[in-house]
């Protein structure tokens, strides 16, 4: 890799040689632990769990099926091939219009038909990550701010701000009242940006949560459509969760509660939305920006030029989720899935008394660990998500990646495995536990408890050892380990 | 205060130009053999219409491709889940293989330094978004592709200071013109950080000779700057001279490396498959630089943008059957090579004459300066209006593309049915002959009273582009 030396740095322009894109955050170390050393049941069963990539891999089946018995979705079968000089030279920026069509109605009902979306307001972008990117350049000028609920996702940076010049002004939220937004907490931020002489031209939400895997209530969002009124400035709702909701209370959508305000201006108010999180395909490049403004719609269609969506991959959705048949399966068995697997890896992570934020959406938990913390700072935080990354071979994100104000919570990802990872990561977990809070790891007998005592007895014997779980421990190796 | 941002409320994309117009136009009255015979004939989209039978029955043969399997197996989750940035690998191997073969196989591309792209909109996008920022300029050579205006100017706020052209050498770029245009840059206070041509060129049609290409690596060597070279109609010169890469005269040079950055750092190429495969539906576009950093940046930019998974699979698949990119290459060339034939000679018929070094691309750059009443671009303009709404072809009018010379347009031919293109130049000629009728018959009254029909025709849009340009 060249160094970046002076000239380079003449020779680039800012924004290729600076920071904000967000990579170099000390972060990507558990990516990085990932990487080198990953998982795999029969391959590498001492490898790093990847708990960090909010995927959503429990209904791939479903859609398998689905593909089996509609070849004619395809451009590249026989069935569909008489469409494929059509489609490969179909590159309008207003896409596709069954394509559109299918996504309106497909985000009617996952917001159960209560509300029905345009087709002409749907603009395509590349993925959740370029619609982002789009409607803060719709929205915002270079020094303009943002504010955004913390914890958030960390990549809005790099989303919101990185080239667009943008800021983010983070809006605390406490785990006193479950991490929800309180208007004191916005108008406090509002007021300070003021102050400080800085432009704020919107808030930015993200329901359902990521990292929190919850949905607002309806009061919140209520009180937080009026205060963008009141300050006429913009609402940003990121929605690309929402049929991740497993369970009550059901979504609201800011679209369903922006008519129960008076004197709403609808001018203010826009949804991202994307298919890499509810359908579980983040690799087919899905963004979705829909708005309630005329001039963001029609500029934003414009831009929409720098990330379209793949007309094949229109083509396919535009099919997939036309089938209303298959959708309505699709979503009642997903959320089925969800809320099994959210059920299974919470349970499990409460009989070590580790509890998580009540959640009922999300690809994940907010895992609280803060019991567990040797020093209740950041840096104590920073020194046990190591701990994790390293010795328990996990990669969680730690709060202080979302901005959290509290040290000492985690989010993990439980929708990307299955369910033997999920178990051998809970293993993992507790015996994590086990080793921290000093006692030992007791269970309900299963048919791998044998393996399981093993372990306990090594954490008794060697609780300080730094290397205890690596293949490459000078430890010797039980048997029944090498077995499994 | 202002609601939406200035970018969202300036007219930067530049879609208010005449070239977006005439497509407008072309969408409310789009000609079809049996539906709309007497509609609007679509000459103004470089499309690549003429070989998506070679595709189609590689489809045929290859049904594997479709099923989203792999040696039997089904790879849908693997497609489906897989975002990274860096690219599906295969992909990517296949593409600079491509690219190579284009090329006659005198330059080898590395997978690694391969950035993809949804498209060569972004791929220029990212690439001024890495190069350069507000207060500084990309020198480029008229006239030039309209949509640069949106790609290289809207979000990143970079200028575009132009490299005149003229006929008078076949609008070649020349040493005198890249002074002048750095110059003028200065004179703008802009700060200049590099040059971008377009090889093949869009809309001239022609290849950039060797002679042009070193020149520019002399400036950009001496000024301490950056030279994109857009490559993304290369798989399309169908004569001589054939195609010479930018990549090809880094590699002859040997006077490239004594400097504070080596020249080949700074020279970045953009590619697609819109235009040499047909697909521009599929959105795959690319940046090629031996620069890291830029590597680097611009593929952190990609994630705006990402090639679909679904898309990248089927194409490395195809590309990789190197029996059918060969034929592929050969034949497409062959059918462009005989379709411009036809256009030329149809305008011919027409007493129309094209640029004489037309020898790629999907398009002629024809030369109507003859017809204009006045050697002027309003003259421009309403010839343009004529053979828009009288003869009902959307051709693109050089001040679209910022030719410094009134009178010359772009006319595609690789976007229709050979019956079609044969309408066409029927229309053209019968239109010529009645113009030429009109002059014989001395009328500066009649052409006035005609001129002053087509002045009731305008809209208040049309006033606005008087008034922009």
């Amino acid at each position: 890799m060249a160094l970046l030396n002076k000239n380079t740095h003449q020779l680039l322009s800012k924004i290729a040689t600076n920071d904000k894109h967000g990579e170099n955050s000390p972060y990507f170390d558990g990516w990085k632990a990932y990487n080198s050393n990953p998982f795999h049941p029969t391959k590498n069963p001492q490898g790093v769990i990847q708990m960090g990539l909010a995927e959503n891999q429990l209904c791939f089946d479903l859609i398998e099926e689905w593909i089996r018995n509609n070849p004619k979705a395809s451009i590249c079968t026989k069935e569909g091939v008489n469409c494929f000089k059509y489609i490969a030279n179909f590159q309008d920026y207003h896409g596709l219009p069954e394509f559109r069509k299918a996504v309106a109605n497909f985000m009617s009902k996952v917001r159960g038909g209560r509300v029905r979306f345009d087709p002409d307001r749907i603009l395509m972008s590349g993925g959740a990550t370029g619609a982002n990117e789009l409607i803060m350049f719709c929205l915002a000028d270079p020094g303009d701010a943002f504010l955004v609920p913390s914890p958030y996702y960390p990549a809005f940076v790099r989303d919101l701000c990185w080239r667009t010049r943008a800021q983010l002004i983070p809006v605390e939220c406490h785990s006193s009242n479950n991490f929800k937004i309180t208007t004191e907490a916005l108008d406090e931020a509002y007021n300070k940006a003021k102050e400080d002489n800085i432009n704020v031209k919107g808030l930015i939400i993200t329901n359902p949560s990521n990292p929190l895997g919850t949905t607002m209530d309806r009061e919140t969002l209520k009180s937080i459509v009026g205060f963008i009124n009141e300050k006429n400035i913009h609402l940003v709702c990121d929605e690309i969760y929402a049929a991740t909701v497993f369970r009550a209370p059901s979504f609201v959508s800011v679209s369903e509660v922006m008519h129960e305000i008076e004197h709403c201006n609808s001018d203010l108010i826009h949804i991202i939305y994307s298919l890499s999180k509810d359908l579980g395909l983040p690799g087919f490049r899905v963004g979705i920006v829909y708005s309630y403004n005329d001039g963001v719609v029609n500029n934003g269609r414009k831009m929409s030029s720098f990330g379209l969506v793949s007309s094949q991959t229109q083509h396919f959705l535009a099919a997939l989720l036309s089938d209303e048949n298959f959708v309505e399966r699709f979503l009642a068995e997903s959320s089925r899935r969800l809320a099994a697997r959210h059920s299974h890896f919470t349970k499990g992570l409460e009989k070590v008394n580790i509890t998580c934020l009540p959640s009922n959406a999300g690809l994940f938990c907010w895992m609280n660990l803060r019991s567990l913390l040797k020093e209740k700072t950041f840096e104590g935080e920073m020194m046990q998500w190591r701990l994790i990354i390293n010795e328990v071979k996990l990669n969680v994100s730690p709060g202080s990646s979302f901005d959290c104000s509290e040290p000492g919570w985690y989010r993990v990802c439980f929708a990307n495995m299955d369910d033997e990872t999920v178990d051998v990561a809970l293993k993992r977990i507790r015996a994590f536990v086990g080793k921290e809070t000093g006692k030992p790891v007791e269970l309900k007998r299963c048919k791998s408890n044998l393996r399981l005592s093993f372990s306990s007895r090594r954490f008794d014997e060697n609780v300080m050892s730094p290397h205890m779980m690596s293949p490459h421990s000078p430890m010797p190796h039980s048997p029944l380990v090498r077995a499994t | 205060m202002k609601l939406l941002s200035t970018k969202a409320t300036c007219n930067s994309h530049g879609q208010d130009s005449s070239y977006f117009l005439g497509w407008q136009e072309y969408e409310k009255n789009p000609y079809d053999e049996v539906m709309n015979p007497e509609g609007i004939i679509q000459m103004g989209l470089a499309e690549n219409q003429l070989s998506f039978d070679l595709i189609e029955s590689w489809l045929d043969k290859n049904p594997d491709v479709p099923g989203f399997k792999s040696n039997g197996k089904s790879i849908f989750r693997e497609l489906a889940l897989f975002q990274d940035y860096h690219g599906l690998p295969s992909f990517k191997k296949e593409l600079v293989d491509f690219m190579a073969e284009i090329r006659g196989n005198k330059v080898t591309f590395d997978p690694n330094h391969i950035v993809l792209t949804a498209g060569s909109t972004p791929a220029n996008e990212t690439l001024m978004f890495c190069l350069a920022e507000k207060g500084e300029a990309f020198l480029l050579p008229t006239p030039y592709y309209p949509g640069f205006d949106r790609d290289l100017k809207w979000r990143t706020g970079v200028e575009i200071v132009p490299i005149q052209c003229t006929s008078s050498n076949n609008f070649q770029i020349t040493e005198p013109a890249l002074q002048q245009a750095y110059q003028d840059a200065k004179k703008r206070n802009l700060r200049v950080k590099g040059v971008l041509v377009t090889n093949p060129s869009n809309p001239l049609g022609t290849t950039m000779s060797r002679s042009e290409l070193n020149l520019l690596i002399d400036f950009i060597k001496d000024k301490n700057m950056h030279l994109i070279s857009d490559e993304i109609y290369s798989g399309t010169v169908y004569s001589s001279p054939g195609f010479v890469s930018v990549m090809e005269i880094l590699k002859e040079r040997n006077d490239l490396k004594d400097c504070d950055v080596p020249v080949g750092d700074r020279v970045h190429v953009v590619y697609s498959l819109s235009k040499d495969l047909g697909l521009p539906g599929f959105r795959v576009g690319a940046i090629y630089s031996e620069n890291e950093v830029v590597v680097g940046a611009a593929t952190k930019m990609s994630s705006f943008g990402l090639v679909s998974s679904q898309t990248q699979y089927l194409l490395s698949a195809m590309l990789g059957d190197k029996k059918f990119t060969k034929n592929y290459i050969s034949e497409n060339q062959k059918r462009l090579k005989r379709r411009q034939r036809m256009l030329v000679s149809g305008l011919q018929k027409a007493g129309i004459s094209c640029l004489k070094t037309n020898n790629a691309g999907l398009f002629c750059w024809v030369d109507m300066s003859h017809l204009l009443h006045s050697n002027t671009f309003e003259a421009e303009m309403d010839l343009w209006k004529k053979i828009l709404y009288e003869v009902r072809l959307n051709i693109s009018p050089g001040a679209s593309c910022h030719c410094t010379e009134p009178g010359w347009f772009r006319m595609c031919f690789a976007n229709m049915s050979e019956d079609t293109l044969n309408l066409a130049m029927k229309r053209l000629k019968a239109f010529v002959a009645a113009e030429s009728n009109d002059n014989a018959c001395s009328k500066r009254t009649s052409r006035r009273k005609s001129l002053s029909n087509w002045v009731f025709r305008l809209s208040s849009r049309d006033h606005r582009e008087q008034e922009e340009r």
